[in-house]
């Protein structure tokens, strides 16, 4: 790692400020950012920590929405959102390993918006509003592409609003090496509609499967999904699966999260 | 630099560190607790487990100034003072829980925080707890058997795979 300093700030509006520094990055529980720092992929002058921002963390559910906090950890979700919004809970429940999960945020895995992120399939499936510093982003106007968001430079993510749905699941089809979702589908039923959201498959990040949501929109059930396909051209290919089987992956998971849902 | 406190293993230690120094170097190369093992620095193979106010976190991917004025548990206070294993330990030994050791740390860390959380896991859940350790030798399932061990529970039923 290239050095840096690194400031503890115990409010947002001290954060902001930090964060003013030229070549200063927001640290939330690293789990990204230091892997990332140690492979000199990133040379901040100055961390600035939001541990320690209590404004920022813990889980509260009023009216059918959750409210997190932007600096909870995975493991206080899976915790304290298993009431509420049990299809969340389970998802974050699920992240990396435990001791992962002890550290990692909703807020670092939504500012990062690594393309086989968990979290983002569950904000965008759910229409949830990424609450900020300064503004409120809708789900559908913030994740803009791998890794990219309408963030602005300095801009933290403070909490996220998960409107409940009647019923929603998530499938993830987990790589076992680093258990970031191979492709992962969640799925959000409402009085309005379906919502189904996709992470993991697409060069473009996650994603609505707009076609899936508007044929479970006329008959929700697996079978409407017969005669639909995601074209493989946009999606991932690695050595863990060419576009065509992570295409062929959506439509398998995102049956699968039918069925869970009932 | 900055300076930061930091009890470990009930014992508060000062240092002076680097924003970028991570705790396992803290632990390790500042307070000379070795038994934290650093095994990928990737934060995949967990060997480098340790307690933050009694929660499991890989040490090598947090910084010492993010655990100032916390408490951190390392292997080497799992013992009594006289040496005497824990029970976690003395069932890794009783059923072959390690081979090579590396890895051994983490895994009774991981093991703690689980018994922490759940006192009579079973084995599916000891196995889906130890997702983030990883051990080359043992093929895991001795450690599985140590862990039921430790929580009371019957080993025999768990057949060798």
């Amino acid at each position: 790692m290239y050095s840096f300093e690194v400031d503890k700030p115990g409010s947002v509006e001290a954060a902001v400020a930090a964060l003013q520094i030229e070549e200063a990055m927001a640290l939330g529980g690293g789990q990204t950012l230091i892997p990332t720092l140690k492979q000199r992929l990133a040379s901040p002058s100055r961390l600035v920590s939001l541990a320690g921002i209590a404004e920022m963390k813990g889980v509260s559910a009023v009216d059918g929405v959750v409210t997190i906090g932007g600096g909870t950890p995975h493991a206080t979700v899976a915790r304290e959102a298993a009431g509420a919004y049990p299809a969340l809970a389970a998802l974050a429940g699920n992240i990396g390993d435990p001791a992962v999960r002890n550290r990692g945020t909703i807020g670092g895995s939504l500012a990062n918006n690594d393309p086989a992120a968990c979290y983002p399939s569950a904000a965008l499936a759910s229409g949830a509003t990424i609450v900020t510093s300064s503004r409120e982003i809708a789900a559908d106007d913030y994740f803009q592409g791998m890794f990219t968001t309408a963030l602005h430079e300095g801009e933290i993510v403070t909490a996220v609003r998960f409107p409940v749905p009647q019923a929603a699941s998530y499938q993830k089809f987990e790589q076992p090496a680093s258990r970031f979702a191979l492709v992962g589908v969640f799925l959000a039923r409402f009085a309005e509609g379906v919502r189904v959201a996709v992470t993991g498959a697409s060069e473009d990040g996650v994603f609505r499967w707009s076609e899936a949501e508007e044929a479970l929109n006329k008959e929700f059930r697996a079978d409407a999904l017969t005669g639909l396909a995601i074209a493989p051209e946009n999606m991932i290919a690695d050595l863990h699966g060419t576009k065509e089987y992570r295409a062929h992956l959506v439509s398998v998971m995102t049956k699968r999260a039918i069925r869970a849902v009932g | 630099m900055s300076e930061v406190r930091i009890v470990v293993n009930g014992v508060e230690r000062v240092g002076v560190v680097e924003g970028r120094t991570l705790l396992s170097g803290f632990l390790r190369d500042g307070l000379g607790l070795t038994g934290t093992h650093v095994g990928c620095d990737t934060s995949q193979c967990g060997a480098c487990v340790v307690h933050v106010d009694g929660q499991a976190v890989k040490s090598c991917t947090m910084f010492a100034v993010e655990a100032d004025g916390r408490s951190v548990d390392t292997i080497e206070g799992q013992a009594a003072p006289d040496g005497t294993l824990n029970a976690i330990q003395q069932a890794f030994q009783d059923h072959h829980g390690l081979q090579c050791g590396f890895c051994t740390p983490g895994m009774v860390m991981s093991a703690a925080a689980l018994l922490k959380e759940n006192p009579t896991p079973g084995e599916a859940e000891i196995r889906e707890y130890l997702e983030g350790n990883l051990c080359r030798c043992t093929g895991y399932h001795n450690i599985v058997k140590a862990i039921l061990a430790a929580s009371g529970q019957d080993v025999a039923a768990i057949a060798a795979e």
